[in-house]
């Protein structure tokens, strides 16, 4: 029964140690393990300090000064100015639990960064829900 | 000696909290999730009369974080904060806990070989916090005490499903060695079928789930002998939180009744809801 669980990474991180992203073979789909929670570790470690009210005002008012604090890579950074989701969570090490404490600080809810990881509007997402007054 | 009287699997989607205490019961769009609900809390309140409650649930990065990550963890308070996950706290009381029986559990585990984490301090998340005022009174204080425990489906590698279900046969057994005659419920949160990141968020299907909520009474077995990429091939990548109500029905016994089922897949997740007593 173990086998079957192992069997989900293909690509593990190859023998020189370098960071290289696994892929489960599940399109549109980037399952955290341990290939991104290295890569996105700061990342996360940012994200989780968020449940801190005082560090929520903190990083409002003072998005570099608060992510110079946490090692981040350029790529991290960038992704968070840009509020590009997708890319945080598919390319960064994001998990999305995380990421999205980033998002409700700067007043994106999960439905809205959903619709731009879909590449979609968000009233054209909300068309593809069955009771889109549910949130 | 202890008794788990009843057994319960239910998913703990957050928007669910909000909408709960803005009293949205009768609202077109949330109607068919709050009544399935109603008729559950009535019954454990009239019927079942728990003293105590074992949620199981997972930490979604509010109160845990990724420097440690336990993967089976056990809360042994007095009583239990919530946890801030952006937007501040619920208007409900503190959770009561139920020290001695937690600490009975987790001794009992760990010298049955399930070698679980022991908090001291634990804040409760969404994943908790979602279905408890769902299925009881908390007016003006909750009407239970609560036994948290939180299993790792955030970072791979999970526990097996199959490790889920051993897991809640253990606690079975543990009850059953607890020397009160506490009557006991136990909760099993998460899912259904969700996917909450990439370009398949949003993902949904409601046949798995409706399977599941039927192989969940009948035959566990087989659920406990999926594979995590099995369910996140079929359900989404988040819907491997399934593996939870795993823990909840290893504590029953192996023949079960289902008293109660729902299922409403409005948003992004399909959320449902089962209750069941040993037969």
């Amino acid at each position: 029964m173990s086998e079957d669980n192992r069997k989900g990474a293909e690509g593990e991180t190859d023998a020189t140690n370098a960071p290289q992203m696994s892929d489960w073979g599940i399109p549109g789909t980037y399952v955290f393990d341990h290939s991104r929670s290295r890569v996105g570790y700061a990342l996360n470690k940012l994200a989780h300090s968020l449940t801190d009210k005082r560090n929520r005002e903190l990083f409002r008012a003072d998005e570099d000064t608060y992510m110079a604090k946490y090692k981040l890579t350029d790529s991290q950074r960038d992704a968070i100015h840009r509020r590009d989701w997708l890319r945080l969570i598919k390319d960064c090490g994001g998990n999305i639990y995380y990421v999205y404490k980033i998002g409700a600080a700067v007043g994106d809810g999960l439905y809205q960064m959903g619709a731009q990881m879909r590449g979609e509007s968000f009233e054209d997402f909300l068309k593809t829900r069955n009771a889109r007054g549910a949130r | 000696m202890a008794k788990i009287v009843a057994g319960i699997g239910s998913s703990h989607v957050p928007n669910v909290g909000p909408a709960y205490d803005a009293k949205k019961f009768d609202e077109p769009d949330w109607k068919p999730l709050f009544d399935g609900y109603r008729p559950v809390k009535q019954w454990l309140k009239e019927q079942i009369k728990p003293e105590s409650v074992i949620v199981i649930y997972n930490d979604h990065g509010s109160d845990f974080a990724l420097d440690r990550v336990p993967t089976f963890a056990i809360g042994v308070s007095d009583e239990y904060e919530q946890a801030d996950e952006g937007h501040g706290l619920r208007p409900l009381p503190l959770v009561k806990g139920d020290p001695e029986l937690s600490w009975f559990l987790a001794k009992e585990l760990i010298y049955d070989e399930f070698d679980i984490t022991i908090c001291q301090e634990m804040k409760l998340d969404h994943g908790l916090m979602v279905p408890l005022p769902l299925l009881f009174s908390h007016q003006p204080d909750w009407d239970v005490k609560v036994i948290p425990l939180v299993v790792n489906v955030i970072q791979h590698p999970l526990p097996t499903a199959r490790r889920c279900f051993k897991l809640g046969q253990a606690i079975r057994k543990a009850v059953e060695a607890f020397p009160k005659n506490t009557r006991i419920a136990i909760v099993g949160t998460g899912g259904m079928s969700h996917q909450l990141h990439g370009e398949r968020f949003g993902h949904i299907d409601s046949k798995f789930d409706e399977l599941w909520l039927t192989l969940i009474e009948t035959e566990p077995e087989k659920l406990a002998n999926m594979s995590h990429i099995e369910i996140m091939k079929n359900a989404g990548a988040e819907a491997v939180e399934l593996i939870m109500w795993l823990v909840m029905r290893g504590a029953m016994a192996p023949a079960v009744k289902k008293t109660h089922v729902n299922y409403y897949a409005p948003m992004t997740t399909g959320m449902g809801l089962i209750a069941m007593v040993d037969l």
